[in-house]
């Protein structure tokens, strides 16, 4: 495989922890691999900027497969880049031309302080989990296979549900920062298989009132999260959301 | 009653009621264009359709009554919406770019959304509060549209609430959890249908009153 590098001119959102408002500042990133990841873009930024005695810039990333969710910026305007269903870690520099520009914000939402440069406390969506985004049952040993039948609809339904990562993508895309997408990924997933659904109803209405508490705004069905969701996470489930929680408040 | 202030101070409270008040006012938009279409028909065919609406009166009283209540609901809580989404984001991306979701309608519901506000007071006070034994809505319409930007302004505005049917229409479905992937295509086509009839229906009324009739 043919390497190729490339120069870029980064500008990033730099803010102290006890900074209110931050800037942003330009750093050039040069021979950057194309084979290379945003992330290990940005780890050789930070190793240019520590020789050169200054503070290297924060951001979150943990197991930098696309799995765990918790990496996350907005590129050029765009929730993990301009690709389509990737994270952050798994945007390849191969997209970006040599000498392009590139700005990198952090997820900008009320219900997501800001704690340094691109790192935000999401805690607000595990408040919403906390909520009720589990299920309540004395587990006991595992359960023979297919003990509980559930067709491969229901199943694949419920799947494409709890694909979601959690990494808040659809918060930062959304133009209102509502959180929509993310709770009714959770409240789907759970709601269509057999062991949640007895608490189905008591679980939508408790999980939107904590989405409500937290800040965020409110749905108005622009699908900005869906064209960003790192998952492909359709606005489908919101639909069921709503089902969910008209269900509970009528009945 | 817990229940139901709970459900509106909830945000899918809120959605759902835009949704309701959006469908009564989608039904009337059909009902005032099909009225109207009798215009294409001569002055005496429409000055009939007028007397025969109004030998319904006790009917067009509820439904004026309901209709304002509608849109007094749909007005604040639309604006309790905006002003609230815009708290959600105290501080602003420095680039703006969508991902392919936004549409010209759902970008600027807000915004035509207080237009057309503005519009149906202007338009109710151009045909009905006007002093009827004085002059026919005929008369009216005569006179309102013998002014060119009055004819430019009607027909802008008309264009505008397509423009927010076309994001609405479909909106109000997905928010009452009508979403399925077998049917949202036909129920986005519809929204792009009544849009269009709302547009040409209406926008060119003005245009055949001033200028062809």
């Amino acid at each position: 495989m043919i390497s190729k590098t490339i120069n870029l001119t980064l500008k990033v959102w730099r803010q102290g922890r006890k900074e209110p408002i931050g800037r942003l500042e330009t750093y050039q990133a040069k021979d950057i691999s194309t084979d290379m990841s945003f992330l290990e873009m940005l780890d050789v930024v930070n190793e240019d900027l520590t020789k050169a005695g200054k503070e290297p810039i924060a951001f979150d990333h943990d197991c930098r497969e696309g799995i765990c969710g918790m990496c996350g910026a907005v590129i050029n305007g765009r929730a993990h880049g301009q690709e389509k269903k990737t994270t952050l870690c798994q945007l390849h520099m191969r997209h970006f031309k040599d000498g392009d520009t590139i700005v990198v914000e952090p997820w900008r939402a009320r219900a997501f302080p800001l704690v340094k440069d691109l790192v935000v406390d999401r805690s607000a969506l595990d408040k919403i989990i906390m909520a009720g985004g589990y299920i309540s049952a004395n587990a006991g040993g595992a359960p023979d296979a297919n003990a509980i039948p559930i067709s491969k609809e229901v199943a694949e339904n419920a799947f494409n549900a709890a694909a979601c990562i959690g990494c808040g993508a659809c918060v930062a895309a959304c133009p209102n920062a509502s959180a929509m997408l993310f709770v009714s990924a959770k409240v789907s997933h759970l709601a269509l298989l057999p062991q949640g659904r007895p608490e189905a109803a008591r679980r939508a209405r408790a999980m939107v009132q904590a989405m409500d508490a937290c800040g965020f705004g409110n749905c108005s069905n622009e699908t900005e999260c869906e064209a960003e969701c790192p998952k492909g996470i359709s606005i489908v489930e919101i639909a069921r959301l709503n089902r969910e929680f008209f269900k509970s408040e009528f009945s | 009653m817990n229940w139901f202030f709970e459900l509106l101070r909830a945000s899918i409270g809120k959605k759902l009621l835009m949704a309701l008040t959006g469908l009564a006012f989608c039904l009337f938009l059909l009902i005032h264009l099909i009225g109207n279409l009798t215009l294409y028909g001569g002055k005496d065919l429409f000055l009939s359709y007028v007397d025969h609406l109004h030998a319904l009166d006790p009917i067009i009283r509820v439904a004026e009554i309901g209709l304002l209540f509608f849109a007094v609901i749909h007005v604040f809580t639309g604006l309790l919406l905006f002003w609230q989404n815009l708290q959600a984001r105290p501080v602003r991306y420095q680039v703006n770019k969508n991902a392919g979701g936004r549409t010209l309608g759902s970008a600027t519901m807000p915004y035509t959304g207080i237009f057309i506000l503005g519009f149906v007071v202007v338009h109710l006070l151009n045909f009905h509060f006007i002093d009827h034994s004085q002059q026919s809505v005929f008369q009216a319409m005569d006179t309102t549209f013998s002014l060119l930007p009055y004819v430019i302004f009607y027909t802008f505005a008309v264009i505008v609430v397509a423009v927010h049917v076309s994001h609405g229409f479909w909106s109000l479905f997905q928010t009452l959890g009508a979403n399925h992937i077998k049917y949202m295509p036909a129920i986005k086509g519809l929204g792009v249908v009544l849009s269009l009839l709302v547009a040409a229906g209406f926008g060119f009324i003005p245009v055949y009153v001033s200028f062809l009739m």
